[in-house]
């Protein structure tokens, strides 16, 4: 190799690995500062090629790891701060793990944001805001921007900000519709799906946050190099220590990877534009606690037990989820809840210690959920073009349909409205039948090699996580099969499915490139002999870091015959429910007559929205309730000031009735927003504006403290 | 017992200050109608000039008046912090009260008169001393707070402000009293000094020392004395707000750090308690009370009532000297990017306050950022400073903070702090999505002088957080001589 | 002679009186007369500690605090009189309108 040997002569290709960062930032910046005055295409030149300048940086950072042997290489760039002995730099690393993910960010970023700059073109006129297309690029890149800091970072700490800074911007782009007319649902949902999505992530945060503590604590230091080389003599002496520490990273693995308790968020976030669906919530962002645990493989491969702990809930979550999806209608929520299902499969892998597998997996993963979504997003977007054609008015919308449904709009992502596109949109259709074969796991597409390592390592070492995943996976095949049917075959359901229109050529070029992907891009693993590549890349960094050789298990006919079976029964069996007699308009999905309750359960993701407000909700209203009725300084006021037994009186026993009186029941539905505007109601509510209650609150403190001292 | 012009000289500062705002009191009786302006530049000119004898004054260690003052780092970092304040103050404050029409040149003069007040309580190492610099912070403010006269709002905040200050310096005081009776001195060496050899009764110490910090912790705004804040912050004028926000806090903690380190290190193991209850409850309260808040105003009030339990942190290391060190040194720097962050913040909500108390709800600032991407992005950055989250000062303050708790061993606080500043981000970062998301025609006033502060408040909040170290290493360094 | 405890008990009491005046009365003018009174309970200790100890100090600190209850009263004065002649009351209890 040229260029290799040139590395280590001439040039350190190394040190343009800040780049990385500042490409992006650049783009946005100057689609900030310039963008006002120039058109779309201009914008979407500058964002895309930002991201693709990305991409060729981090090529060039593979060339140099080849020609550095694998070895990892720490670039040093800014230091933040430094009192006395801590100091805390601000250093890139790369090594065969950040420089695999760098690859995926912004190679399929790249394809996301070409792909975008055609999609958001229809979506910010639907919408009819076209300003927000600048904003939506800026939010783009500093997104790229952000995961590039949380992958090349060499610490925890560059680690969190980048995970802040991703969360940062999912949340700005799940709520991008946020200022939509406040009066259609559309809007308020948005607004609620990235509330949601920011409390979620909120804990997971916490979590992440109280492990980063402790491991400074115990360890005086965050970063990858001082930690990980002789971090196994460190770590098993204190198992107490290891599992509080992976436990909260689980937790953060959980808020930011969706995984249980925790997934309720990533659902409601595909209220965002596809391509954020895509790039955020399927291919990137999402997989960050997949590599958290990857890198961390150290400390949870320190204590025995740890890795049953992560396996189970990536393996419950992977099945949850996937019962979930068969009983969705709408063709992004079933992608969703996939998603969650795959990225249970991946977290199960690592947690296994099979990090390879799931290293593997999130990048092909990459390639056809990314596929899928765009895919979907350019059904959609032909679903809407065939109901509203841009040019002409509006009447449709604006017409009331009946009674029960006047304020509804027509659902262009309702399967049910769709059918028979097949023929419409010939392209859309090829390239989704790729990364459908992909996902089902059928033999040689990507995803196949990799969901099979995955359930190999599975049935070696824990035999009943193996047969979960295995029934995940039969759902997986079915639940696929059943949306292609529904979407593509049949006769279209809805006016507008008839006269759908295929997408443009920026849009149907990414799709191109990731089918293409999805069907070769599992070779880069080969697991027969000579092959492994991407395994034996990986261990370079993972071997290192823990001390331990990494185990390749041979590849096993006794795992892919059967998973092969059982992926095609499942598409024979949706077969049978929907693609032999095709769903007719208005008919009710067949699944939910056979199923019946077990349908609803699953359409209604199992009522997790709804225990929590039951389990955390409630109680917490009622606390806060029962506190300010209970503190209400207005008793204290009156009471001073002789007004006496008698209002006492009352008080108490309005605070006997109001649960009553005020309607319980009411309070149940109001939901997450009213509760956060209630307690602080209540709370202010002590803030009565009259000085001599203040004067009280000061003399009650006098008291308190003085008490205390006196009499302790 | 004789006073020599070297006792004038060593607290420079202050007496510029001092007779410059007295001098200024004749001037501006006698300026004409016409030239009233000059006043505002006068008053400039004088804390410019005190700035500079404050800075050159750095590195100087003093006594004056036998002991009553000290001139140590301690003090001079905190007299350019408030001199720069006054300042940022002066320049909010010119076009707003012109808006507004109380456009009267004893505002500034009182401003002037509270900051030297500030000053003193920096330096002040006697009991004495702290009361009346105590008094000399706060009766101005009083006065500032109810200066828009005929308004309704800013008469009643004058009156609450003025009515619970002075029933708590009145626990103060009688604080005193007991320290005295304790000890038989009120200088705080001479304190300390009775103390190390025995006292007849140690509950009037305590019980003194624990008045003191009720008294202190009410300046400070620190749960459960902090009601007076909100409606205070909300009914004064907005420049007086700010310059409130930021001069009796560092003039309250000023004095708390001096009179804890200096005089009542051995009561730590009684106090420590305390404080760790005060510290929770402002930590919760302010952040939880602040989210229901629909005015702006208000709402930084709770935000500045939860950064005074963030800064109270710094006080629990107390028995612990070599962790205390560096923990007020922490303090000295969040106080520094609080006052920051905080004068920029309140310059966004002057450059949007309309007559009658509009343009104040936090839905008014809908649409800003898109309006107005400098404003918003100025706006963005102190959100982002208060909550904590990095490239700004803020963050560097709270980093500082919580290592040092910790180092001191306070993990459950440590953890509460990182629950609420969590929190807080909740509050915080929905004015950044009504800013940015929530389409809305918002006007701002413009006003070069606001526009100059918010700015250059913004990008030392950013500026600042980058050259954290050295800034982090001179607080250290201040504080050095205390102990 | 009168021992000193006495003097510290009628000067809490003093205080405390100030204090719950500050709490239970509406009229301003008896509020602001309860702080006053607080300050001179104060001031009752300092003289009381400052004659057993035969230290003049905290005598001079009551002529300190006598000049800052002055000047307390003529801000507090003017304050009132400045809502009065808005509101036209001197009940606190009227006296709040900012609240939550």
């Amino acid at each position: 190799m040229l260029l290799s040997e040139a590395t280590t002569t001439g040039f350190d290709l190394f040190s343009l690995v800040p780049w990385i960062v500042f490409i992006p930032v650049i783009g946005l910046l100057v689609n900030l500062i310039f963008g006002r005055k120039w058109n779309e295409r201009i914008i979407g030149i500058v964002a895309s090629s930002a991201v693709a300048l990305t991409f060729v940086v981090s090529v060039l950072q593979l060339i140099a790891l080849q020609g550095n042997h694998h070895e990892a290489h720490v670039v040093p760039f800014v230091d933040w701060l430094s009192i006395g002995q801590f100091h805390l730099p601000w250093e890139f690393r790369v090594d065969t793990l950040s420089v695999t993910m760098m690859l995926v960010v912004s190679g399929v970023g790249t394809l996301i944001h070409i792909y975008a700059t055609g999609y958001m073109w229809f979506d910010v006129r639907y919408k009819e805001d076209l300003k927000s297309y600048r904003r939506f690029f800026i939010y783009m890149n500093l997104f790229i921007a952000m995961m590039m800091i949380l992958v090349s970072g060499n610490s925890y700490l560059m680690l969190f900000v980048g995970w802040e800074g991703v969360g940062l911007c999912s949340f700005l782009l799940i709520g991008f519709w946020f200022d939509r007319n406040p009066d259609t649902t559309f809007g308020d949902k948005n607004a609620f799906a990235g509330k949601k999505a920011f409390v979620a992530n909120r804990v997971g945060d916490f979590g992440f946050l109280m492990a980063m503590f402790l491991t400074f604590w115990n360890f005086k230091t965050l970063s990858f190099t001082e930690l990980f080389p002789d971090a196994v003599a460190h770590y098993s002496g204190d198992p107490a220590l290891i599992w509080w520490i992976t436990g909260f990273m689980l937790l953060g693995v959980a808020g930011k990877s969706a995984q249980i308790p925790l997934f309720v968020w990533l659902p409601d976030a595909m209220a965002g534009p596809t391509p954020v669906s895509a790039l955020i919530h399927a291919a990137t962002m999402v997989t960050a606690g997949v590599y958290l645990v990857t890198r961390s493989a150290p400390i949870f491969n320190a204590v025995e037990g740890v890795h049953i702990m992560v396996a189970t809930v990536g393996a419950a979550t992977a099945l949850f989820a996937a019962t979930i999806a068969v009983g969705q209608h709408d063709i992004k929520k079933v992608l969703a809840y996939s998603t969650v299902s795959q990225l249970g499969f991946m977290v199960a892998a690592v947690g296994m210690g099979a990090y390879v597998a799931g290293m593997f997996h999130l990048v092909t993963h990459a390639f056809f959920k990314a596929l899928l979504f765009l895919g979907a997003g350019s059904v959609i977007l032909a679903v809407e073009r065939g109901h509203h054609p841009l040019i002409g008015g509006h009447e449709d919308e604006h017409e009331p349909h009946d009674d029960e449904d006047h304020h509804e709009l027509f659902d262009p992502q309702d399967m049910r409205n769709m059918g028979g596109l097949r023929k419409r949109i010939p392209w859309t259709y090829w390239t989704y039948m790729m990364g459908t074969f992909a996902l089902m796991g059928l033999p040689i597409f990507a995803g196949f090699w990799s969901k099979d390592e995955i359930l190999l390592d599975a049935k070696l070492e824990y035999p009943v996580i193996y047969w979960v995943l295995v029934v995940a996976a039969f759902l997986t095949a079915f639940y696929m099969g059943r949306q292609v049917w529904l979407v593509f075959f049949g006769k279209p359901r809805h006016h507008a499915s008839e006269v759908a229109k295929e997408s443009p050529w920026s849009m149907l070029v990414p799709l191109l490139v990731l089918a293409f992907l999805s069907v070769f891009g599992g070779f880069m693993n080969w697991p027969f002999e000579g092959g492994h590549q991407f395994g034996h890349w990986l261990g370079y960094t993972i071997e290192k870091a823990t001390g331990h050789a990494l185990h390749v298990p041979a590849f096993d006919w006794g795992v892919a015959i059967p998973a092969t079976l059982l992926a095609l029964l499942a598409i024979g069996i949706s077969w049978l429910i929907y693609g032999r007699n095709p769903l007719k308009t208005g008919q009710q999905d067949p699944l939910e007559k056979a199923l019946g309750p077990i349908f609803k359960g699953m359409h209604n993701k199992w009522y997790v929205d709804e225990i929590y407000d039951f389990l955390i909700l409630r109680p917490y209203q009622k606390l806060a309730k029962f506190f300010a009725e209970t503190l209400d300084w207005n008793i204290w006021h009156d009471w001073f000031h002789e007004k006496g037994i008698r209002d006492n009186f009352q008080k108490f026993t309005r605070f006997l009735a109001d649960p009553i009186d005020l309607g319980v029941i009411d309070r149940i539905a109001n939901g997450l927003a009213s509760t956060v505007k209630n307690s602080g109601e209540i709370l202010s509510r002590l803030q009565t504006g009259f000085i001599r209650n203040y004067a009280l609150s000061v003399f009650f403190g006098v008291v308190v403290i003085l008490g205390y001292l006196i009499f302790r | 017992m004789l006073y020599s012009m070297d006792d004038m000289f060593n607290i420079l500062p202050t007496v510029i200050v001092v007779a410059w705002a007295t001098a200024l009191i004749l001037v501006e009786a006698f300026l004409p109608k016409k030239y009233k302006f000059i006043t505002i530049w006068l008053t400039v000119l004088g804390l410019v000039v005190a700035l500079v004898a404050a800075i050159n004054q750095h590195g100087i260690e003093a006594e004056a008046f036998n002991g009553m003052l000290v001139v140590d780092g301690f003090s001079s970092f905190l007299n350019i912090l408030i001199l720069g304040s006054g300042i940022l103050a002066v320049a909010l404050a010119v076009g707003y009260n012109k808006r507004f029409g109380f456009d009267r040149g004893e505002y500034y003069i009182m401003m002037m008169f509270s900051i030297a007040g500030t000053m003193l309580m920096s330096s002040a190492a006697d009991l004495i001393v702290i009361f009346l610099a105590l008094e000399l912070m706060s009766i101005p403010l009083y006065i500032m707070a109810a200066f828009y006269r005929g308004n309704v709002n800013s008469e009643e905040a004058g009156m609450k402000y003025f009515l619970l200050g002075a029933f708590a310096g009145g626990f103060i005081l009688y604080g005193i009293g007991f320290v005295y009776g304790a000890t038989g001195a009120t200088g705080l060496s001479q304190v300390v000094t009775a103390i190390n050899g025995g006292v007849d009764s140690p509950t009037f110490l305590l019980v003194g020392a624990a008045l003191i910090l009720i008294g202190l912790g009410f300046k400070v705004a620190a749960v459960p004395f902090h009601m007076w804040t909100p409606d205070v912050y909300e009914g004064s004028p907005t420049p007086a707000t700010a310059y409130m926000a930021v001069g009796a806090k560092v003039g309250g903690f000023a004095a708390l750090i001096r009179i804890f380190v200096v005089a009542f290190p051995t009561l730590s193991t009684d106090l420590v308690p305390i404080l760790w209850g005060l510290v929770a409850l402002t930590l919760v309260v302010g952040n939880l009370v602040a989210i229901a808040q629909k005015n702006i105003k208000r709402m930084l009030a709770y935000s500045s009532i939860s950064h005074a339990g963030f800064i109270l942190m710094a006080f629990l290391p107390y028995g612990d000297a070599a962790v205390f060190k560096s923990s007020v040194a922490a303090a000295l720097f969040y106080l520094l990017a609080f006052a920051i962050t905080s004068f920029g913040s309140w310059g966004v909500v002057i450059a949007l306050e309309k007559s009658e108390g509009k343009g104040l709800l936090l839905e008014d600032y809908a649409g800003l950022g898109r309006k107005y991407p400098a404003l918003g992005v100025a706006m963005l950055i102190f959100m982002l400073s208060f909550t904590g989250i990095p490239p700004t000062i803020g963050f560097a303050g709270k980093f500082l903070l919580f290592k040092a708790v910790m180092e001191g061993g306070y993990y459950g606080l440590a953890i509460l702090g990182v629950l609420t500043s969590l929190f807080s981000a909740y509050y915080y970062l929905r004015l950044v999505i009504i800013m940015f998301m929530k389409s809305g025609e918002p006007n701002i006033v413009s006003d070069r002088w606001v526009t100059l502060v918010t700015a250059s408040s913004a990008v030392a909040t950013v500026v600042l957080f980058m050259v954290s170290t050295p800034l982090f290493a001179w607080a250290e360094q201040a504080v050095l001589k205390l102990f | 002679m009168v021992p000193l405890s006495y003097y510290v008990a009628l000067s809490a009491i003093l205080f405390a009186l100030g204090a719950l005046g500050v709490l239970t009365r509406r009229n301003t003018i008896i509020i602001f007369m309860s702080i006053e009174l607080m300050l001179n309970s104060a001031n009752l200790l300092f003289v009381a500690f400052a004659r057993s100890f035969g230290d003049v100090s905290g005598q001079i600190f009551v002529f300190f605090v006598m000049a800052v209850a002055a000047a307390e009263v003529a801000v507090g004065l003017a304050l009132i009189v400045a809502v009065f002649r808005n509101k036209h009351t001197i009940n606190i209890d009227e006296v709040s309108g900012l609240k939550g």
